[in-house]
């Protein structure tokens, strides 16, 4: 169990701190207990776990999609347990970033639209935000041309990119995310891992990665595993 | 942002949101078309008979009246006098009369004994005249003129010899054949019982019973279409009367007036007041069809509304990136009825489009071939609040799966079940 350790002088407020949080459906059954972990900004950890293993749950929780049952969620100084639905919606927005595992994007969208979804939500005006957005898929390689596409259009390589520029677009504390090189090949994969963490350490985003590939654990700064955190009952 | 959403994900889905709405515009298409047809049949009902100020007939009740004298339906229980309908056309404040003799037959089209008066004085719908196809008013005792659909049906022309039938079945046997009558005009499509009546004169009426008594032919005696013209044709009965004033002021005055003539026993009546509440009689029906009407919206919709529940299994992907990026499950909710709105209007625009159109190319030809004369312009403020409804039932409806798109977005959160 690896706390964290500053790597960055700079941050006074971490990321994202865990105190003692829990989850559970009904009292009894199967629970979730995450240890005490707190983050810097530009602190990545790597949490590793199957699917099946609760990975959902943690996300959703982590995300702020489903309140704790107990315990506190700190993300950016913000205290998300004891947070609304509503203005947990709003934190998300401009706070923490999700990629998937695969199909990131809405098809019908531009790419360019896909990206700019976010600012709707985070109450910013999608014209305040457009030169980052370009700016930011240019980082990732994708071309003015390809910004302009239908998101169908692109290659499952090319729109986890994508993804990664919404998630990154408001410059969010937090980027959560879900086996998002699964569907890629060996090369992609570790290319997508480069560009990941070199564009989420220019806006020193935080960055919990949950995947069952060991290989990908050398990119992180710490390591958690499902297994540790699912007490009680075995997984569904 | 909201209502990009919705329109592109609508597009997306092309194919299903095309059928929706085509479902959905037939039925409100069927919904105003029929509101519009059952607004015109109550007023071009009501319009049966304009001008007229009273209607006159042996004392009976008022529905009884207007059905025989107007629609031709039934008979009458009694006859009014010459000698009465003479002094009471008399009336200072009567200016015009038609007299109305009915009881006989052309192979099932009523025959009506009239005068001249009736081709100037009769008025229905919008103080509308009856004008004629062909030919003209008859002169002679033994000339008819046909109402637009008895031509059409037989196939008469002008100039063709018709026997009329004594009764009103449309299979009789006794008939006046040895007065045959000729056609001399045909009128034009009203869209009232006029279409489907006989015409000819009162004296024509007299004269094909001349040698008639107590309803058949008096044995031995028999009197020639010519000897007939010498004699006197002064009509001694007549059905009822139709009666125009002066000065519709007086109508109360005079109907009390000749209900209670002395003379003989007579009931008046106001024909707009009469027919009023014969469509009251028949609202039953304008109901059903209300009701038909409706059902075929509420398919409608509910045809919207399974197809956005279908879509929703393919939509959880879209629902869990929006909840990503921060979405609430409201916006979810909002976001389906903003789409069924957007249908909901679409397939509203499109149908009044298309009635608009069907209307204007059918009018001309409804109103010639069974003159029907109806309005081109389906919409009043009434259509305002119809479409409210509909919106407003629209809207109801979409909470269906507007809520299951807001349950998945609450308890799926970021996961997508591929």
């Amino acid at each position: 169990m690896h706390n964290g350790v500053p790597v960055t002088t700079k941050p006074k407020i971490p990321a994202i701190e865990l105190k003692d949080l829990q989850f559970w459906y009904r009292a009894g059954a199967w629970q979730l207990s995450l240890p005490a972990v707190t983050l810097e900004h530009g602190q990545h950890l790597f949490i590793q776990g199957a699917s099946g293993s609760g990975k959902t749950t943690l996300l959703n929780l982590l995300a702020g999609i489903t309140a704790p049952s107990a315990g506190e969620l700190w993300v950016q100084g913000h205290a998300m347990h004891q947070l609304s639905a509503a203005k947990r919606d709003k934190l998300r927005a401009s706070q923490i970033g999700v990629v998937f595992q695969q199909l990131n994007l809405i098809p019908y969208l531009s790419v360019l639209d896909n990206v700019l979804l976010r600012a709707t939500f985070a109450g910013q005006a999608a014209i305040t935000l457009q030169q980052r957005a370009i700016d930011l898929l240019r980082a990732l390689g994708l071309t003015d041309d390809l910004q302009r596409q239908r998101a169908s259009a692109l290659s499952v390589g090319q729109q986890q990119r994508v993804a990664i520029a919404r998630a990154l677009l408001t410059q969010p504390a937090l980027l959560i995310a879900d086996e998002p090189t699964s569907a890629l090949d060996a090369n992609n994969r570790d290319a997508f891992m480069q560009v990941l963490l070199t564009e989420a350490d220019k806006c020193a985003t935080t960055v919990i990665f949950v995947s069952h590939d060991q290989q990908l654990k050398r990119y992180f700064h710490f390591e958690l595993s499902m297994a540790d955190l699912a007490k009680g009952v075995v997984a569904c | 942002m909201l209502i990009k959403l919705a329109r592109l994900s609508l597009w997306n889905r092309k194919g299903t949101a095309l059928m929706t709405l085509l479902s959905l515009t037939l039925s409100l298409v069927l919904l105003l078309g029929i509101e519009h047809i059952r607004k015109e049949a109550r007023s071009s009902f009501t319009n049966t008979v304009s001008g007229t100020d009273l209607i006159v007939g042996a004392r009976s009740g008022q529905l009884n009246l207007l059905l025989y004298s107007v629609f031709r339906l039934g008979n009458a229980t009694a006859n009014v006098s010459w000698a009465t309908y003479e002094r009471i056309a008399k009336h200072p404040q009567i200016s015009w009369t038609i007299p109305l003799a009915l009881g006989d037959s052309h192979r099932g089209y009523r025959v009506l004994g009239t005068n001249q008066g009736y081709f100037e004085h009769y008025r229905y719908a919008n103080q509308q005249g009856l004008s004629f196809a062909a030919g003209e008013q008859f002169a002679g005792v033994y000339e008819a003129v046909l109402g637009a659909e008895v031509a059409k049906q037989l196939g008469y022309q002008l100039g063709q010899e018709i026997t009329l039938a004594h009764g009103v079945g449309a299979v009789s046997f006794s008939e006046h054949k040895d007065k045959p009558f000729v056609i001399k005009g045909i009128l034009a499509a009203t869209g009232t019982p006029v279409d489907q009546t006989v015409h000819i004169s009162l004296e024509g009426i007299e004269a094909i019973h001349i040698d008639w008594q107590q309803g058949a032919p008096m044995p031995g005696r028999k009197i020639s279409a010519e000897q007939t013209l010498e004699m006197d044709l002064t009509p001694k009965a007549l059905t009822a009367f139709m009666v125009g004033l002066n000065s519709r002021m007086a109508t109360f005055v005079v109907q009390r007036q000749i209900n209670e003539f002395r003379g003989e026993p007579l009931t008046a009546i106001l024909p707009g007041v009469a027919l009023a509440e014969l469509w009251q009689m028949l609202s039953i029906v304008e109901n059903i069809l209300l009701l038909i009407t409706l059902m075929v919206l509420a398919a409608g919709l509910v045809g919207m509304m399974t197809t956005l529940l279908a879509s929703m299994r393919e939509r959880q992907r879209e629902v869990a990136i929006l909840r990503a990026v921060g979405a609430s499950p409201w916006y979810v909710f909002w976001l389906i009825q903003l789409e069924v709105l957007l249908l909901t209007l679409v397939a509203m625009l499109l149908s009044a489009a298309v009635l608009l159109l069907t209307l204007f190319g059918v009018q001309d030809w409804l109103a010639a071939h069974y003159g029907l004369f109806i309005s081109v312009m389906p919409f009043s403020t009434e259509t305002l609040y119809w479409a409210a409804g509909i919106l407003a039932a629209a809207s109801v409806l979409a909470c269906i799966p507007a809520f299951v798109a807001y349950r998945k977005a609450l308890t799926d959160g970021l996961s997508v079940k591929l």
